[in-house]
């Protein structure tokens, strides 16, 4: 096996007490005191990730923005400069390469975020569907480090740090500027439900970066979150998880994610034909959100059965939330199947089907 | 935090306290507790349910896994920590004493006292 990769942020993370796991080939922290506190901490509070593994691809060139239109989902032409989107990208059966974050720093500069585990098929799959576009495709993964600060305090910790004005940034949009001396892309985006800020800066500067985050994030009771936490938040908020909620399996019509599939657009994209067939024949399996009234958290592929006892899906993602005190997941099952239930040590949970967010999420704009 | 001298222990990390009415709680060990990471479910048995030495006894959840719980010696389980259902987390914060898990009268004193002491628990998890 080959050694696990590590965040520029490996020894600040030692420092203050990180508990690492094997993430998708990197050591990550996956606590640093404790999940349910640091969950707690960042629906309070504020939180501070090192989100370092995310992957970076960059695209430029005069036909960057018509290639991207072309390989994923979603509609980017509606980008300009300081513009964010979110999207997934498809196979051509409508399955799922990933979903990303597209940043637009220019009209033929654009930075896109990726899942860290899929960052090297990422990057082919871009050069490969790149061909005939009069655009550049780098990975430049190494040359970014990611830190993520959510949380109803994080324009308060950051504001004091920096020149630009965060009260004018909004949600799902970047600008560059300089944080604690480092010069940054500072983005009104994250993946707990909160708001906050993601910042991608040289890795060289991420250490120095941190320390000046979490000084000044003291007094608002700012603390270190980890993998963990990021992982419960994003499930309360009803995000999907590459490999769980979609997948090359799992399409993002399946998901819920209709939003980010433009099946109108000009030009169409990568797996448009195949989404369009299963959207008229109508969806297989779906995605489900549900909670359980129990605190046995029910693992991932487990099986669900309707009330017949027929098995009719599985658990793609489980967890504990603290704040609704409850299991919480989602289940890929058969389109309309009802009356879910999972089987836990002998005893049948009822899943109760929930519309995400699972918690109040604040306003974001 | 050192290993309590007032208890024995399992290699399946539980420890067990002898009171001095000849019955014996029952828990996890801090290092147990801190290896699973923040619990949120933990399943027990019934009261007069009557246990093998080595049995599994019960399911403690944390946010990672689920792992089983052994009976460290044989007996009858004469009381369980019902507070533990709504407030599980007790056995993170205090594993060797609010959050003790059964009380169980053995069914033979020698099998209690052949259990680990504190200094051969600690050697183990070294």
């Amino acid at each position: 096996m080959p050694a696990l990769k590590r965040t520029p942020l490996f020894a600040f993370n030692q420092q203050h007490g990180a508990r690492f796991v094997d993430f998708g080939g990197w050591e990550m922290p996956v606590q640093y005191r404790s999940i349910l506190e640091e969950h707690r901490v960042v629906r309070q509070r504020a939180g501070l990730f090192d989100v370092s593994h995310m992957g970076e691809i960059e695209v430029t060139g005069p036909e960057a923005m018509r290639f991207l239109d072309r390989l994923v989902t979603n509609d980017v032409s509606t980008l300009f400069p300081g513009r964010v989107l979110y999207s997934t990208m498809c196979q051509s059966d409508g399955g799922v390469v990933d979903d990303l974050i597209i940043y637009c720093r220019g009209a033929q500069d654009f930075l896109v975020c990726v899942n860290a585990s899929n960052t090297d098929k990422d990057a082919a799959w871009f050069a490969e569907h790149a061909a005939g576009f009069d655009c550049r495709v780098r990975n430049v993964s190494d040359d970014f480090a990611l830190l993520a600060l959510q949380g109803p305090a994080a324009q308060a910790i950051i504001q004091p740090l920096t020149s630009a004005d965060l009260g004018a940034l909004k949600y799902y949009h970047c600008a560059p500027g300089t944080v604690a001396g480092a010069e940054c892309l500072i983005a009104r985006t994250g993946y707990t439900g909160e708001n906050g800020y993601e910042l991608f800066c040289r890795p060289d500067e991420a250490e120095r970066l941190a320390e000046a985050l979490l000084a000044a994030g003291q007094p608002h009771g700012l603390e270190l979150a980890g993998l963990g936490a990021r992982d419960s938040l994003r499930l309360e908020a009803g995000y999907p998880l590459y490999g769980h909620e979609i997948s090359a399996e799992i399409g993002p019509l399946q998901a819920g994610l209709g939003w980010v599939v433009k099946l109108g657009k000009a030009g169409g994209f990568i797996g448009c034909e195949a989404l369009r067939a299963q959207q008229a024949a109508g969806l297989p399996s779906w995605i489900v959100f549900f909670k359980t009234g129990d605190r046995r958290i029910l693992r991932a592929g487990t099986p669900v059965t309707d009330a017949s006892g027929a098995v009719v899906g599985e658990v793609r993602s489980g967890t504990f939330s603290p704040v609704l005190n409850e299991a919480i997941g989602s289940a890929l099952v058969n389109t309309g199947a009802s009356e879910l239930s999972v089987d836990v040590r002998g005893t049948a949970i009822k899943l109760t089907p929930v519309r995400p967010p699972f918690v109040p999420l604040p306003a974001k704009n | 935090m050192p290993v309590p001298s007032d208890c024995k222990y399992a290699k399946s990390h539980e420890w067990a306290k002898l009171l001095p009415d000849g019955t014996v709680l029952v828990g996890i060990t801090d290092y147990a507790q801190n290896s699973l990471g923040d619990i949120t479910y933990v399943q027990l048995p019934k009261v007069g349910a009557v246990l093998a030495a080595g049995e599994g006894f019960g399911v403690v959840e944390s946010v990672k896994a689920a792992s089983d719980l052994y009976a460290p010696f044989a007996g009858t389980v004469v009381e369980i920590n019902e507070a533990l259902n709504a407030a599980p987390e007790t056995v993170n914060r205090e594993p060797q004493t609010g959050g003790w898990m059964l009380k169980l009268r053995p069914a033979n004193a020698a099998e209690f006292d052949g259990l680990l002491s504190a200094a051969e628990y600690e050697k183990l998890i070294g």
